[in-house]
């Protein structure tokens, strides 16, 4: 294993990392009221009388934010508590109208999971999870609105979040990356939460402590409401930059919450210990607890997709994929369904390749998204199936994969129409070689002489002679005879 | 000649049945009744051209044969409970003027069965408060008067709704009862109030002041239209989550069935140092008629009754102070502005909650407060659960328990109100249902040497209104208590 120790002037440091990841429940309605989850509408226009919290309302809790959240439990290998309770945490603002917010604090609705990451270099680890729970999302205050006044949105109110401890098991900004997008993964696979982090609908706050490697746990700081992987990794370099020139200068880690500019890259403090909230938690007197069967979790365990970890292991284990691009296919469902289909029936490496090399590179330039692609998989496989039966060279696929990309033709079809096809006549490759080597002597004198780096030349003019319809392949094997002799 | 306002909810609905009354007439007369009683201060608000049109309706359906449950009969809705286009307040200055968009489910079931609104009726603020003399309207007065002619407190919470059905200003009334709020003001001014178990009357729409213990019920003059109006307003309800999914029982029906071979609890936890020799009287009066009329009278312990108090001025103000949280003065209702949002929310709340509301708001925080919970809420869930525990126990014995409803008789208005502490001594018998989540029900008894009425309570197990029912009637034949407050002959000013 790579050391992720950090080097300060007095030593090295090991940085602990957990986090709290706030994922909004797919899910139409909002966790308590019937008004609906999505984003997206005017101001004030998706709140119920509940969301309002207007006199005499009562939550009742919406059962399919309750499956979502056993579905995420299950999809991170974590234990699913049959009872669970929803508490009050009790604080006044502005928009939070009830004062307070129903949260599980004790008795959470999943327990103990693990999550595997996978990192740059191809390994993987296991964090651990320490609960996932749900609670209420609270509304929005907008300062920017009026000279003096707040104006109030409550259309968030009242959403489902499932908030997701981690254990503190991370050891770096990359880590803590490659666990967020991880878990955006797992949630978009099961369909749980759309992790669109722009949107808000997947946002971390991150705790981050130092030590001398082998020592007990530094004093933390959490950092509030990061809703980018860059801003996550950013937040924890700086905090991280910033403890350990305190400690080495003598000084102590204040506990406290911080917040992050994303302008400048850094943390600022936002409230220390002291000044923390005492949120009065109790169990919320109008709802009962929640008790589910395990019946509907055996349900529900049953109706998951397969997972990406699943799917990575058989894509390295059964079609020998690198975890590299294993890791790459299988972050979003849809690249792995993709894959899957583009591949059956083909060279399972070689449709790897085409996909992240060629198709991710040209999505990538031309800003498109895969569902708006017009190669479909089976057209991809194709191509692949061309080169590896030598109907054309990796090269002319290239340009056949071009034309692909801008019509959505099939590769068969355009190299018929524009004559792509491959030239593996021997004779016909003799007589481009007897060509090359007649217009060439004195390469070729110098070549025989001893030169032998000029073998590409004479490759590169037989390609061009035949217009790159050449089987490269029996051009070397045939030029080396002819040349050699 | 027929005096409308003496007839029962049950009587009415025959006459109007039969004719011999209409709708309009008995709301027309109700209407009169709470404006010549408009003195005693019980209605907060008397909504005279809606019940006449509700009544109009009322008569058209009868004529078509189409009537309901309660068709025709005028009720009092008490101030906590949300009515559509009509002012709801809790009776507390923070919701002066508010206006809910929406009806509560016991208000709409009762509507949905022809009861006609006649108005919303005081109580004390927020529910908090024993004698109804923290209403920001100011007292409602109990019709019955002290032998000096001293104005005398309804009790309370539901102050209004009692006082109202005893002072015939209204036929039927609703309340709810938290810590003994039906069952102490019904004993007070001579009604029957029933507190049915928890879940059974939904709470979507009653203004919230102790969630775990809030529950609706019924005030009546007679324990058969209890039963009527009880069968009309409860039924589970799925926007309120803690309402119980459990067939009710056929609560008229059991009004007949006696108490033969019934057996009642006398709990010996319930004799008090100091009680007034009175109550002693009529409660040892109730357990010589249930005997007489063929029930076991059985002697039973209550082991943590006396933890029961202290219990409960944990865990109502602890709710109550996160239940009323959201009177902010951001969305509606009272607010005082500030520069400030912090400031806002302190003047707002500081001038819109009374004495009382602070009081239990300040308790309710504090213990729940970090460091307390366990001392405090925790320690008192414990003890319900414990006295729960005492009542399932006596239940394996026993059919029902007959205890006084009050320790004394009303008192004068102002008398108690410094003395927080003698205050919340009221709830000392209605309590334990409460924390327990037990049907209880206060029927008339008798009258004290100040000719002012006694309630006895009698509770019996989860979901099993019936019963009380049963014995309530049992109790109320043999008392035969026929007595019209003073106030009904028109000493009101």
């Amino acid at each position: 294993m790579t050391s992720n120790l950090v080097s300060g002037v007095s030593g090295e440091w090991e940085v602990v990392i957990g986090l709290e990841v706030h994922a909004q429940v797919s899910s139409n309605a909002k966790l308590f009221s019937g008004a609906s989850a999505t984003f997206g509408a005017n101001p004030n226009q998706n709140v119920s009388l509940v969301d309002a919290a207007m006199p005499g309302m009562l939550p009742v809790v919406n059962h399919e934010c309750v499956r979502q959240a056993v579905r995420t439990g299950l999809g991170l290998n974590a234990e699913i508590n049959l009872i669970s309770v929803f508490d009050r945490k009790n604080y006044f603002y502005a928009d939070l109208p009830q004062g307070y917010q129903i949260s599980q604090f004790k008795q959470p609705i999943v327990g103990e999971g693990k999550l595997r990451i996978d990192l740059p270099d191809g390994s993987s680890r296991d964090i651990g999870i320490e609960r996932l729970h749900l609670e209420q999302d609270a509304g929005k205050s907008m300062h920017d609105q009026h000279p003096s006044k707040s104006y109030i949105d409550l259309n968030r109110t009242g959403v489902a979040l499932m908030e997701i401890v981690s254990r503190p098991d991370m050891r770096s900004s990359i880590e803590a990356a490659a666990y967020v997008r991880k878990l955006r993964s797992i949630l978009r696979y099961l369909g749980t939460c759309d992790g669109n982090m722009e949107e808000g609908s997947l946002r971390a706050d991150v705790n981050v402590s130092v030590r001398r490697p082998g020592q007990a746990l530094g004093i933390r700081t959490e950092t509030k409401n990061l809703n980018s992987l860059r801003f996550i990794q950013q937040a924890i370099d700086f905090e991280v930059a910033r403890q350990i020139e305190i400690l080495e200068d003598g000084g102590e880690i204040d506990q406290e919450t911080r917040l992050f500019d994303t302008t400048t890259g850094t943390t600022r403090a936002m409230r220390s210990k002291e000044d923390a909230h005492d949120y009065r938690y109790f169990p919320d007197p109008d709802l009962l607890p929640l008790v589910i069967s395990q019946k509907e979790v055996d349900e529900l365990e049953m109706g998951l997709p397969e997972l990406p970890d699943q799917i990575k292991d058989r894509l390295t284990a059964d079609y020998g994929l690198s975890a590299y691009d294993a890791a790459v296919i299988i972050e979003e469902r849809e690249t792995a369904l993709f894959y899957e289909a583009a591949s059956e029936g083909y060279d399972r490496k070689l449709v790897a390749n085409w996909m992240t090399v060629e198709l991710f590179g040209a999505l990538n330039k031309s800003g498109q998204t895969l569902s708006k692609c017009k190669v479909l998989p089976e057209q991809l496989g194709s191509l692949v199936g061309l080169i590896s039966d030598g109907t054309i060279s990796g090269k002319i696929a290239k340009d056949v994969f071009a034309v692909m990309f801008e019509t959505g033709s099939d590769a068969a079809s355009i190299v018929k129409e524009k004559g792509l096809k491959q030239v593996s006549d021997s004779g016909a490759i003799e007589a481009l070689i007897d060509t090359v080597i007649a217009a060439h002597e004195s390469e070729v004198a110098e070549y025989r002489a001893g030169k032998e780096k000029l073998f590409g030349f004479f490759v590169g003019q037989v390609m061009k002679q035949s217009g790159g319809q050449a089987n490269p392949g029996m051009v070397n094997q045939i030029l080396r005879t002819r040349l050699d002799k | 000649m027929l005096d409308i306002l003496e007839l029962g909810a049950v009587e009415a609905r025959a006459a109007l049945d039969s004719g011999e009354i209409s709708a309009v007439e008995l709301a027309s007369a109700y209407v009169a009744a709470a404006e010549e009683t408009a003195g005693l201060n019980n209605y907060v608000a008397l909504t005279a051209d809606h019940a006449l049109e509700m009544a109009a309706a009322s008569d058209a359906r009868i004529a078509k044969g189409e009537a309901g449950l309660l068709e025709g009969v005028p009720i009092g809705v008490k101030d906590l409970f949300c009515t559509a286009g009509y002012i709801s307040t809790a009776c507390s200055n923070i919701l002066t003027g508010f206006i809910p968009t929406y009806e509560s489910t016991v208000t709409a079931n009762l509507w949905r069965e022809g009861g006609v609104m006649l108005g919303k009726l005081n109580c004390d603020e927020f529910a908090m408060g024993s004698a109804n003399e923290t209403s920001a309207y100011g007292p409602a007065i109990n019709p019955w008067q002290a032998a000096d002619g001293a104005d005398l407190v309804p009790g309370g919470s539901s102050g209004g709704s009692a006082s109202a059905v005893a002072a015939r200003s209204a036929l039927l009334a609703t309340g709810t009862d938290t810590g003994g709020s039906i069952r102490q003001p019904a004993a007070f001014c001579g009604v029957v109030g029933l507190k049915p178990t928890y879940g059974r009357c939904s709470r979507w729409g009653i203004v919230a002041f102790a969630s775990s213990l809030d529950q609706a019920g019924p005030f009546s003059r007679n324990v058969a239209d209890n039963a009527l109006m009880m069968q009309a307003m409860a039924g589970f309800d799925p926007k309120d989550s803690t309402s119980a999914d459990v067939p009710l029982q056929d609560l008229s029906a059991a009004v007949t069935l006696g108490v033969k071979g019934m057996k009642i609890g006398i709990p010996s936890e319930y004799v008090l140092d100091g009680m007034d020799p009175e109550v002693v009287k009529i409660w040892q009066q109730g357990q010589d008629w249930l005997r007489a009329a063929g029930a076991e009278l059985v002697d039973i312990s209550l082991p943590h009754t006396k933890y029961a108090l202290p219990a409960y001025y944990i865990i109502a103000p602890a709710e109550a102070s996160s239940n009323l949280a959201r009177y902010d003065g951001v969305r509606y209702g009272k607010r005082v502005e500030s520069e400030s949002l912090d400031e806002m929310y302190a003047l707002t709340r500081a001038e819109g909650f009374g004495e009382e509301v602070q009081r239990r708001i300040m308790i309710g925080t504090y213990v729940l407060s970090a460091g307390y919970y366990d001392a405090y809420y925790l320690k008192a869930q414990r003890v319900r659960r414990l006295i729960r525990n005492d009542f399932d126990t006596a239940f394996e014995t026993v059919d029902a328990i007959l205890t006084p409803a009050t320790p004394s008789a009303a008192f004068p208005i102002g008398r108690k109100v410094d003395d927080p502490v003698t205050n919340f001594l009221n709830d000392v018998f209605t309590v334990p249902a409460n924390l327990a989540g037990l049907p209880g029900m206060a029927v008339p008894a008798g009258m004290n040497g100040d000719g002012l009425p006694l309630g006895l309570q009698l509770l019996a197990r989860p979901y099993d209104e019936a019963t009380l029912y049963a014995a309530g009637q049992v109790l109320e034949d043999a008392a035969g208590f026929t007595a019209n407050p003073i106030r009904r002959a028109g000493g009101v000013q």
